[in-house]
Order: C-alpha cells, then structure tokens, then sequence
C-alpha cells in the first residue's frame, strides 16, 4: 500500500511543523483599555488552530489582528508584530488588501451579498484581477463551489440569490468565496454557531478537507468542537494567552488549572 | 473532588459515581475478608451468605456503567471530569471482579473441608488474604482521596503477595506429595491462593487508573512481578 501524496506531505508538516503565521508579544488597545496583553503564538501550516476562551477573553480579537480587520477600528492599536510567512503584516509596505486575499475570513453569521451565488464566488477573484473571462469565472466556481462540498447542492440554480440558501449552506457559500481568492489562511470566526448540527457536521468535516491546503484558525465557543476540528488549542483569558498546545492534551490533560476549569465547566 | 461546575447537577451525577464505587469496594472488602474467614472457620453459612452477596456488585457494576454512559452523552466531559468517568467504568469492573473471586472462594468452603486437618494449610493463606484485603482497603483510600502517591506505592506492593502465594504454592505442593488424600482439598486451597492473588492483582489495576485520574499520566507499563509459580515444578517422588 502506498501512501497517497497528502498523506505524505500532512505526515511531514507534523513531523517538522512550518509556521505559517507567527504572532510576537501582540498587545491590542480599544482606547485606553487594553484588550491583549503580550500575545505569543505560532500558527502551523496545513493545521487547524482553535482558539478558545470565555466571551471577552480577547481570542476573537487576536484573530481579527491576522488579517488587519483591527484597523476597520478607529480607536483600536496593535502593537508587536505578526509575521505572514516570516514578513510583518503590520510593516508599511503591506497592501491590505492583498492581506485580506491572502488571509480570508468567515464569520459568524454567514453574510452572503445580496447577490447570486455565482456573483457571491467571482466578485473576489474579480476585483483582484485573478479572473477575466467567463470560462475562467466558471472556472472558479465550479472549482470554490466543489471544494466547499457544495456545489451538487447548488448547481442547478447558480444564478438564484445566495441569500434563498438555507443558513448551512450559505455558511458553505461564504467558505466558497473565501476559497474563490485563493487563501492561504482562513480564519473563521466561531463559523457554526448560527447552524442546526447536521449543517455544522458538514462544516466540520469541511474545515478537515480544507486543511489539506490551507492553514486555519478558528474561534470557537464549543470545546467539542475545538476537540473535532483542531490540531493545536490555545485558550485566552482576560487577554492573555493562557495555554497553547496539541488538542488532545488540551482536551484530556491540560497544564493549567484555568483551561481545566474552562473546559470542564466550573468557570467563574 | 475540584470545585464546582457551574451546573449543578453534572456535580451530583459525579458524586453520584463516587459513591457507589466506594460502597461496592466496602461490599467487596467485605466478601473477601468473610470468604477467607468461612474458608478458615469451616462455617457454610457464612460462605453461604457470601455467595448470595455478589449479586449486588453486579448490579452495582451495572448501574456505574449506565449513569457514567448518560453523563457521557449528556456532558460529553472534558479532561478531568472525562477521565474519572472512564476510571469509573474501570474500576467498578474491577470490584466486580474482585466479587467473583471472593465469591468462588466461598464455593469452595465446603470441599475444603472433606479433609481432615486443614488447619494449618488454612493459615497460610489467612496471611495473603490480610495483604490483599489492605491493598485493596488503601486503594479505596487512594481513590476517595485522588491520592497519586498512594496508588503508586499500592502497585509497588502487589510483590509481596506475588512472593507469598508463590511460597504458599511451594507448601501446598508439598502436602499434596506428603499424603495423596490430601490432593483435593489442597487443589481447593491452591485456587483459593490464586483468588487472592489475582484480588491483589485488581487492586493493583485500581492504583493505576486512580493514578490516571489523578494525573492525566499512565504508570510505566512494567510493574514488580514475583509470581514464579508459572514455571514450578513438582520434584518426582524419590527424588527428596
């Protein structure tokens, strides 16, 4: 039997993890008040990183640092430097925009533009200038579609709005149109709270697909799905990076008394 | 136990498992010690009585493993809380088993005592039995108390037994060559011997999962082992 070539190149990244994305003493102000203090964490290439921590504990913002959705934010300072494959994300001579392709989003409620599926996947690679012509729009999604388990589903009505899909699928959409940029990173911002279980099963499942070519990082208020999904946890609190390490352990044995109490419930 | 969780009732429903593992080890304690004293005493009644008794370590087992199973499904528990459910589960197999032992030994009561002076024989395996009962006393302890350093220094001490019954094998072996009448009742006392080996053995599994609840970690898988009786053998007769 031979291993086919993901297999090989997953067994290699967790043998010899590359980083992908490495957050050094980040610190984040809303104002005066301090959200993040002195955060240190690397995120591995072709793995699923989940952040976890009660509501306010600063992980929704540590993600919104990776691709600079920060800086929509007035008021909000980042301070320390993020590195998108060893180069500071922060540095002037970065393009957001080009950031954000590189580094997509999903968010909680899926937010499909009012618009038609077809639209939702080729306005991205469009206004990126990746696509052109309409065969290559066709092109890509088939191919977003396809990659976000969704395109049987939806392949008969590409030109209805997005938004008449049910809410699983439009979370499938949104995932679609990030992929449609051709990501490195996708970061996904608790991504299945809005969904019934069988919708969020099918997310599941697809952020395990997806991390074969992408890395991603995922908040998430579900431990078991931190659990299912997640190769590497790092658990906020109040800010701080309390605990970063390989899931399983997080799950059956973690270091610190704070993840403990978290994860088994007797926070507070 | 760790301070509280924030629903209630997850924290009963665990004290609810502690509770009944530690009545069911006060249960198996107790069959053992009285098996072994009927087996000494010669008493059929006792025996009698110890025999009917294992049905509620059944039952105690079955009732651990349904409610662990339903907070499973209901909790899904993590870390912690995860591992002393599957050391529940664990453990109230163990005190089950511990039950069939102490159970059998009682079977065997009566056909002990066809022979005619098993006084002596007897004592031997007072002794053992006395090992055992403490290991299996203190690993209770261990598991009431989370103790990792007491279920530890349990494991260590299963050699003693292992060394004991491997003598009193030797002992009996040698009734049994002295005067062939004694064979039956001697066979009886051997698997008696080995009940309470292997009860010293189930306290031993015991101390290694409190020592997982406890710590998350796993004792080395190599434990002391002395029992040689494996490899014994009798001397053809002449040969002494």
């Amino acid at each position: 039997m031979s291993e086919s070539a993901t297999e090989k190149a997953l067994s290699a990244s967790m043998e010899r993890p590359e980083i992908k994305m490495r957050g050094t003493n980040v610190s984040v102000f809303y104002g005066a008040k301090q959200a993040l203090y002195d955060v240190n964490l690397d995120v591995r290439e072709n793995s699923v990183t989940a952040l976890i921590g009660p509501s306010g504990c600063g992980k929704s913002t540590f993600l919104r640092c990776l691709n600079r959705m920060n800086d929509t934010i007035d008021i909000c300072r980042v301070t320390g430097e993020i590195t998108l494959d060893d180069e500071n994300i922060y540095a002037p001579a970065i393009d957001v925009v080009e950031l954000r392709a590189r580094v997509g989003m999903v968010f909680q409620k899926p937010n499909p533009f009012p618009k038609s599926i077809y639209e939702n996947i080729v306005y991205g690679p469009r206004i990126h200038g990746q696509v052109s012509t309409r065969a290559e729009m066709d092109e890509i999604v088939e191919r977003s579609l396809m990659k976000a388990g969704l395109f049987n589903e939806v392949k008969d009505r590409l030109h209805e709005p997005g938004t008449g899909l049910s809410g699983g699928q439009q979370q499938r959409l949104c995932i679609a149109r990030a992929i449609a940029v051709s990501p490195e990173v996708i970061l996904m911002d608790e991504p299945c709270s809005a969904l019934d279980p069988i919708a969020t099963a099918k997310v599941e499942e697809l952020i395990d697909e997806l991390r074969v070519n992408y890395t991603i990082v995922i908040v998430t208020h579900s431990m078991q799905q931190a659990a299912r999904v997640s190769q590497r946890t790092a658990m906020f609190h109040l800010g701080n990076l309390v605990e970063e390490g390989p899931t399983e352990k997080m799950f059956t044995n973690p270091d610190t008394k704070l993840t403990q109490d978290y994860i088994t419930g007797r926070f507070g | 136990m760790p301070e509280a969780h924030t629903v209630t009732s997850y924290d009963d429903e665990l004290r609810f498992l502690v509770r009944r593992l530690s009545e069911m080890g006060g249960i198996a304690e107790r069959m053992v010690a009285d098996a072994v004293a009927a087996l000494v005493n010669a008493d059929t009644a006792s025996a009698q009585r110890v025999i009917s008794e294992d049905l509620l370590l059944d039952n105690g087992e079955r009732e651990v493993y349904d409610k662990a199973v339903i907070i499973i499904a209901k909790r899904q528990p993590m870390a912690s809380d995860l591992r002393e459910i599957i050391g529940s589960i664990r453990i109230a197999s163990d005190l089950e088993r511990v039950g069939d032992l102490g159970k059998n030994i009682a079977k065997r009561v009566i056909a002990v005592h066809t022979m005619a002076q098993p006084r002596k024989l007897v004592r031997g395996l007072e002794h053992l039995a006395e090992l055992a009962l403490t290991q299996l006393k203190e690993v209770l302890d261990a598991f009431a108390t989370r103790s990792p350093t007491l279920a530890n220094s349990i494991r260590e001490r299963d050699e003693e037994i292992d060394a004991i019954y491997t003598s009193l094998f030797r002992e009996l072996l040698t009734y049994m060559m002295e005067d062939p009448r004694n064979i039956t009742a001697c066979t009886h006392l051997l698997f008696c011997a080995k009940n309470i080996e292997r009860i010293g053995d189930h306290a031993t599994n015991i101390a290694e999962t409190v020592y997982y609840v406890a710590t998350g970690e796993q004792l080395a898988a190599e434990r002391p082992k002395d029992d040689e009786t494996a490899s014994m053998i009798a001397p053809p007769p002449g040969a002494a």
